[in-house]
């Protein structure tokens, strides 16, 4: 199972790579989506993925009876997904104003703060 | 206590900021008081920590490794109270810098926010934590870019979320692959469990992740173009405060890491990638400010330069090498603050950044002349100001180790300096203004002398001081360095009985 997530996570991550590396801020933003996830699964499968019960201690216990799931790797991906969401919304804001003011999302054609030499 | 405070203040400060935000005067108010108050409360903390040694606390009461740490050694708290100088200095500086339009967008509300994630930063005890104060840092710093929405500040943004993001994910995965090895995040945990991985793939793929990820977040060879594309179009408060904190908060996590978490001598790949990154950043910021003929870009490129000269300190690996780095750290902050700081003093008044529209400012205003040249002989490490000594320790350490290139680059970076800081002299101080009609024009209000010049001179001194009486602040780098080689004190304020 965690060799097929890890697979999973290579896909996901070339696909990611590849729109990222297309020069335009859109695809840009669609990679960096896949990406975050990839960060997640990674984090999920570092895990260990067990068939275990819900991580919850009986009453009178002082700890689980049997394997149990490890809960803080999802506490983490949960974490993580808060902030990569708030992170992705405000992106997605930015390149639609970036469009709105500069009239492109070419990277290659944002260059208002580090002006071409060549052409002044 | 002392702990929490230090982040209780930019949190409260940031709340009350944002509530009391119809209200400018108020506001500005809010905003100087929580930096004056961070100040206090580091130098509080500073003081304790110099006293009693490392100091941790746990959040909620979970003990560690299980709860949230908070921890400072004596590396964290100088600088958190570096941290806080920069507060004041900037919230100060900003009531006569920054326009209306900005203060009302939250220009105070999300200062306190970035100053709220460098301190928790600076002060987070596991790597879960300091990636949520990275996010913290990073979110109030693309909203102070940003802020005003102009055309090429909206340029710079995109390019240095865009970068910052990936350098973001690269560092979460890191700690996820490091948690599934070890089971643990505790820096303190980490640095008794790393040492007994068997698996040597996984140290080495996790450590390159943190490499790379506080790499581009301090602005290292070859992952820094975000910094000069975006650094010279916020507000001058803003370049100020990025300038002093941001990268230096990057380089502090590689210290931490390859020190506490990975004993960077044991990994003889992260060492050469540092060292040859650090050589490579000194050389390529200097060229790269050599060919700016913008005050606030030329001094973009120092910065990187200057993060190579950390980065060469913690690549030696020596105890002085170390001692250098931390030197080096405390030094920089001020005066890279300071030089933005005159370099927006200059642009009000020549009205503007670019070195071929401006001149004439020495025989207008020769204090302002003294206070350029205290940081910019500094930062190429004049002596005997505070850059003379940072340089010297690291070149000594450099030769001790036999690093013969790195350290002959650190010197040859050092003059190419010197022909940047007498670029920006000549031209903006020494040849007259091409409109000296309407530079005559452009005056400093009396409000605005005060507020902009304040902090200049305060800065200016602090730079002078740890140039003349170099000992305490050697000592401290000293007694910080030695921490850091030996973390034995930090696992004990962490682990407590656990040990």
């Amino acid at each position: 199972m965690e060799i097929a997530l890890s697979i999973l996570v290579g896909i996901v991550v070339t696909c990611g790579a590849y729109l990222m590396l297309s020069g335009n801020m859109v695809r840009f933003l669609f990679g960096l989506a896949l990406l975050s996830n990839a960060a997640n699964l990674v984090i999920f499968a570092a895990g260990r993925l067990t068939y275990g019960a819900p991580p919850l201690i009986a009453p009178g216990e002082a700890g689980p009876l049997e394997t149990v799931a490890n809960a803080l790797p999802q506490a983490l991906i949960l974490t993580a997904i808060v902030i990569g969401f708030g992170l992705l919304a405000f992106t997605l804001v930015l390149v639609h104003r970036a469009n709105r003011s500069l009239g492109t999302v070419e990277g290659d054609a944002m260059r208002l703060a580090e002006p071409d030499e060549g052409a002044r | 206590m002392l702990l929490t405070l230090c982040l209780v203040v930019p949190l409260a400060t940031f709340v009350v900021s944002f509530a009391v935000r119809r209200n400018a005067d108020l506001q500005r108010s809010v905003s100087i008081a929580g930096s004056a108050l961070l100040l206090l409360a580091s130098l509080a903390l500073g003081a304790q920590v110099v006293a009693n040694g490392p100091v941790a606390a746990q959040m909620g009461g979970w003990p560690a490794p299980f709860g949230i740490t908070l921890v400072a050694d004596l590396l964290s708290a100088a600088m958190v109270v570096i941290t806080g100088i920069i507060a004041l200095a900037v919230s100060v500086y900003g009531l006569g810098d920054v326009d209306r339009d900005a203060e009302r967008l939250g220009h105070h509300t999300l200062l306190h926010a970035l100053l709220l994630g460098v301190t928790g930063a600076f002060l987070a005890g596991d790597l879960f934590n300091l990636y949520v104060w990275f996010e913290v840092m990073v979110i109030a710093s693309f909203g102070l870019l940003g802020l005003g929405s102009r055309g090429d500040q909206i340029d710079g943004t995109v390019k240095y979320v865009a970068l910052n993001l990936i350098a973001t994910l690269a560092f979460l995965s890191g700690v996820g692959l490091l948690y599934g090895a070890t089971g643990t995040l505790n820096m303190a945990d980490l640095h008794q469990v790393v040492p007994t991985l068997e698996n040597p793939v996984i140290v080495l793929t996790t450590a390159a992740m943190f490499l790379f990820a506080f790499g581009a977040k301090a602005a290292l060879f070859p992952v820094f173009f975000w910094l000069p594309a975006s650094y010279h179009t916020p507000s001058v408060t803003v370049s100020a405060v990025f300038a002093a904190l941001l990268t230096k908060v990057g380089v502090y996590a590689l210290i931490r890491v390859f020190t506490l978490v990975y004993d960077a001598s044991t990994l003889p790949l992260i060492q050469n990638l540092l060292l040859w990154s650090a050589s490579l950043t000194m050389l390529t910021g200097v060229l790269g400010a050599a060919a700016q003929n913008d005050i606030r870009r030329i001094l973009s490129f120092h910065i990187i330069s200057q993060i190579g000269y950390m980065i060469l300190g913690l690549a030696v690996f020596t105890p002085l090498a170390l001692v250098g780095a931390i030197f080096y750290i405390l030094h920089h902050i001020v005066v890279k603050a300071n030089l933005f700081l005159v370099g927006g003093v200059v642009r009000k008044l020549t009205g503007s950044e670019e070195l071929g529209h401006i001149g004439g400012l020495w025989a207008r205003t020769p204090w302002l002349g003294v206070l350029f040249l205290i940081p910019a002989l500094s930062l190429a490490g004049i002596p005997p100001l505070s850059g003379f000594w940072a340089k010297l320790v690291i070149v000594k350490a450099s030769l001790d180790a036999a690093y013969y290139i790195p350290a002959f680059l650190a010197l040859l970076v050092g003059l190419l300096t010197v022909f940047s800081m007498s670029k920006i002299w000549l031209e903006a101080f020494w040849k007259p203004h091409p409109q000296p009609d309407a530079a005559a024009t452009m005056t400093l209000s009396r409000a605005e002398r005060w507020s902009l010049l304040t902090p200049i001179v305060a800065l200016a001194l602090i730079t002078v001081a740890i140039g003349l009486i170099a000992g305490p602040f050697y000592g401290v780098s000293v007694v910080a360095a030695e921490q850091l080689l030996d973390p034995h004190a930090y696992v004990g304020a962490v682990l407590g009985e656990n040990r």
